[in-house]
């Protein structure tokens, strides 16, 4: 039991790291890519965050929590990774003279 | 014995959940980024989740947790897939590549 405890306290905190480091890529991710990255990296961390409380509760209900919490995150992924298209196609139809600017990733950073 | 198999697994699947944390805070580039949240992340929870299996060791809960790795593996290249390719065409920059304006031509299309 004291192996599984120590192990599930590292592996606690190394989630967690990772979260927090998600999190401040969230923060000050330049474009709208990076922060959608960042979100989909934090569910993906917090799923196995749920399986680890699973193994500390001994609560299996947990793991049900992981899977629409896996699910829930993928659809939130798809939609904004459609917005973030739909939108770049339509700043790039409605100008269709702007050639001297390049295209970077600065007009994703605007209103976010 | 079981123990020290399901120490093993939760101690490796939150080391590579931290590396994933780590690329996605300094790797310099959108799909960098994403290659590092996409591939350590879902080998990081799949390897917690097989913890999770081993440890309570009855069919309910090892169906559940191969069904959310199975569908980890399913969704997480999907969606890689889908924010890489907005990325790209909303024209971020990339770190350190040169693409050939042919081949731009074309990707952005």
């Amino acid at each position: 039991m004291n192996i599984l405890e120590t192990a599930l306290d590292i592996s606690f905190v190394l989630v967690m790291l990772g979260v927090v480091f998600a999190f401040a890529r969230l923060i000050k991710g330049p474009s709208l890519s990076d922060r959608i990255v960042a979100l989909d990296m934090m569910t993906v961390l917090i799923v196995s965050f749920c399986g680890l409380y699973a193994i500390r509760s001994q609560d299996t209900a947990f793991v049900d929590v992981a899977i629409v919490l896996a699910l829930v995150g993928f659809l939130a992924t798809v939609a904004l990774a459609r917005y973030v298209e739909r939108r770049g196609s339509q700043l790039a139809g409605n100008r269709p003279q702007d050639t001297d600017a390049p295209a970077t990733g600065d007009k994703d950073g605007e209103g976010f | 014995m079981a123990e020290i198999i399901i120490a093993v697994l939760i101690v490796s699947g939150g080391f590579f959940c931290f590396v994933a944390g780590l690329g996605v805070l300094r790797l310099p580039d959108v799909l960098m980024r994403m290659h590092a949240s996409t591939k350590a992340g879902t080998l990081g929870s799949g390897l917690i989740l097989a913890a999770v299996a081993v440890y309570f060791a009855d069919t309910a809960t090892i169906t559940r947790a191969v069904a959310t790795i199975l569908f980890l593996l399913m969704t997480a290249p999907v969606a890689a897939h889908m924010i890489g390719r907005a990325a790209f065409r909303s024209g971020i920059t990339l770190w350190n590549t040169r693409i050939e304006p042919e081949a731009e031509r074309k990707l952005s299309r």
